[in-house]
């Protein structure tokens, strides 16, 4: 059992990544989540990990996917502005097969937008953080614990299904702070090397040569390696699902949330349910793969859902999709950086409650 | 003493190698065509090859070696 | 009688695809020669553009990764910094490096990576059917200045090793040509010397070669490397402009 710590939540995730080996994180300022680099810039030259603040978003994420190329469990972080630059370079780590974490932790857009939290990159991380047929591992936390918890499993998940993963943090989970049990025991560095025979680290004179590439300018080649990936994410899709339900025995109003307005959304259920109201939460914990069969279970019993999102409604289709409409889908929504209230939530879930 | 080899399904007839032979003795083959439809390099007076490489170092395609 | 020349082993066996008289095979083979006398092939990943020789990774020996355009010197760093005793280089053409990947370039030359660049400087964008390059000569035809590149709306020629000399950080920049015999014995002791450095972990090293290519400049071969000299060498001078390693030997 390892020490439990008041941390913020960006460096939650950093201190995280360096307990499970990961040794370097290439980035660049952007707020809110340039706390992930300050901190990684101090603990890195202690402990002979590389920190490097690069030019860009563009070039961090290109120092990823050459350091992922070598096995090492490397990281990059940035926000909503930052992430759109690194489209590139993750369609082509998906395209290589190359695990690697990338946080975004969101704040409002489009374009500069603002700095308050959003979730408004939803659509763009779980459809098509970059060009191609392919998708990420998203997790989303909701506590600074599993911040520092899914850190961890976005590099275990990653290398087992060999594709990036991605935090997708909103930007109060990044700028909150709360106790973490962090593990006392931490990953060697080296010891991530193992079980990776495609990485380019110098053939030692003793196999062929490995190329890291996503250029197959053969038709029949490049549709192989699609279909081969998407038997991958297949896999992934049966055996990787994670959500949480509160509250859902005997719910007839479900409200499907993450981040920050998952815990808004727990108190709204806490009073909605002293008025006598049957409402309860799913919350997905991986947002790819997304938790259909938990959302296609409810649907059969509820009478409704509600997604509380900061967005203008990009969840919300997911759970059309998931239920197969079966049901009405509201939702309660703030953007620009706006967050609902616990009464805002109330008055949602009452709503559909009538 | 030189002797040159040289790979003719490789030869692109660049003629790089023709150019910068000093003895002149490299032609692109006037009768010959490779499978990929090339006039490969020919040595046309070997005797007088004094293994300078030359030609050998101005081929982007590796097509000849070269012996002395 | 021995052999005195022959294809280098860090080669592999694939054909090159490369037009007939393309300079990209000969600096191939001085890239293989120097990993070959150097002994590090096994040690060696090299990073390749995107460009003409977008394929160099079916040509070398060693582990290769495939990195987008421009980012070969970002990729590379991430390779060097993970594993800093392996022999990284870079490959990569004019538009990858000097325009799409400028401030790559720029960066990883600032921070004194210990990377080799291997810059290959051909005044146009081969692969892709011939268009301006930023090291495209003024009044240059091409497909996207096809009334030859003009000052006003084209802007003028970029000069890499000048352009990274300003920067304390590099250990080593040299401009080299492959159009004559003689240039070619000269650029392949500069890429050795830019290998050697890393080896003894001295910095970043580049070595711009000014290269032919002959389909897009509608010329024959032996045409193009005449237009080197004529007209490359001129704008480009050949010589070196930073060796930092030389510099010490001397005091």
């Amino acid at each position: 059992m390892g020490s439990k710590v008041l941390m913020k939540g960006n460096e939650a995730i950093a201190e995280a990544a360096i307990r499970c080996g990961c040794r370097h994180y290439f980035g660049y300022p952007i707020t809110p989540q340039t706390e992930i680099a300050a901190y990684m810039s101090k603990r890195m030259p202690k402990i002979g990990g590389t920190f490097l603040q690069a030019e860009s978003e563009i070039a961090a994420i290109n120092m990823v996917y050459g350091a992922a190329s070598t096995g090492r469990r490397a990281m990059t972080s940035s926000s909503s502005p930052g992430v759109s630059l690194k489209a590139e370079g993750i369609s082509y780590l998906a395209g290589a097969d190359l695990p690697a974490l990338i946080v975004n932790v969101q704040r409002g857009g489009p374009g500069l937008g603002g700095i308050q939290p959003s979730q408004s990159d939803y659509f763009f991380m779980t459809r098509g953080p970059g060009h191609g047929d392919f998708r990420i591992i998203v997790l989303a936390p909701a506590t600074v614990q599993e911040m520092a918890d899914m850190t961890r499993l976005a590099f275990e998940l990653g290398e087992k299904y060999r594709m990036p993963a991605m935090l997708l943090a909103d930007g109060t989970m990044g700028q909150m702070m709360e106790p973490v049990v962090l593990p006392g025991e931490e990953t060697d560095p080296e010891d991530v090397l193992a079980g990776k025979p495609w990485a380019t680290n110098g053939t030692g004179m003793k196999r062929a040569h490995n190329i890291v590439n996503s250029l197959y300018l053969k038709p029949e080649e490049l549709e192989r390696t699609n279909l081969e990936r998407f038997e991958r994410y297949a896999a992934l899709e049966k055996d990787e699902c994670r959500w949480e339900e509160y509250m859902m025995d005997d719910a007839e109003v479900c409200v499907v949330s993450v981040g920050i307005t998952a815990r808004v959304s727990k108190n709204a259920i806490v009073a909605a349910r002293k008025e006598g109201v049957k409402v309860g939460m799913i919350r997905p914990i991986t947002l790819y793969p997304f938790p259909k069969e938990a959302l296609a279970k409810a649907a059969a019993k509820v009478k409704s859902f509600l997604t509380v999102e900061l967005n203008m409604g990009q969840m919300n289709e997911d759970v059309r999709l998931a239920t197969n409409c079966a049901k009405p889908v509201a939702m309660c929504n703030r953007v620009g950086g706006m967050i609902p209230s616990a009464d805002e939530v109330l008055a949602a879930i009452r709503k559909e409650a009538n | 003493m030189a002797k040159l080899t040289f790979r003719e399904d490789l030869c692109k007839g660049c003629g790089l190698c023709v150019q910068a032979c000093p003895k002149k003795i490299l032609e692109l083959s006037k009768t010959k065509l490779n499978h990929k439809g090339h006039s490969p390099v020919e040595c046309t007076r070997p005797d007088e090859c004094v293994g300078c490489a030359s030609c050998a170092m101005m081929c982007p395609d590796c097509v000849i070696t070269v012996e002395r | 009688m021995a052999v005195v020349f022959q294809k280098p082993k860090s080669l592999t066996d694939a054909v090159l695809h490369y037009c007939p008289g393309c300079t990209h095979g000969i600096v191939h083979r001085l890239v293989a020669e120097a990993i070959d006398e150097l002994g590090i092939e096994g040690r060696t990943i090299g990073i390749a553009p995107v460009g003409c020789s977008v394929m160099a990774y079916d040509y070398f020996a060693c582990d290769m990764i495939e990195a987008a355009h421009g980012r070969a010197p970002a990729v590379a760093t991430g390779v060097k910094r993970s594993l800093p005793d392996r022999i990284v280089f870079t490959y990569q053409g004019d538009g990858d490096l000097a325009s799409i990947g400028l401030c790559e370039t720029v960066s990883c030359a600032c921070r004194g990576e210990n990377v080799t660049v291997i810059f290959i400087n051909n005044a146009i964008y081969g692969m892709t059917g011939g268009q301006m390059a930023p090291t495209s000569l003024v009044g240059q035809v091409t497909q996207t200045s096809p009334y030859g590149r003009d000052p006003k709306t084209q802007g003028l020629p970029i000069r890499i090793c000048e352009l990274l000399a300003s920067l304390d950080a590099p250990a080593y920049l040299e401009r080299v040509a492959v159009n004559t015999v003689a240039h070619v014995r000269q650029a392949k002791k500069a890429i050795l010397k830019a290998f050697k450095n890393q080896v003894e972990g001295r910095g970043f090293s580049l070595v711009e070669v000014l290269s032919t290519c002959p389909t897009n400049w509608g010329l024959t071969p032996v045409k193009a490397c005449q237009w080197v000299e004529e007209k490359m060498v001129p704008q480009y001078p050949l010589g070196n402009f930073r060796d930092k390693a030389a510099e010490e030997a001397k005091q």
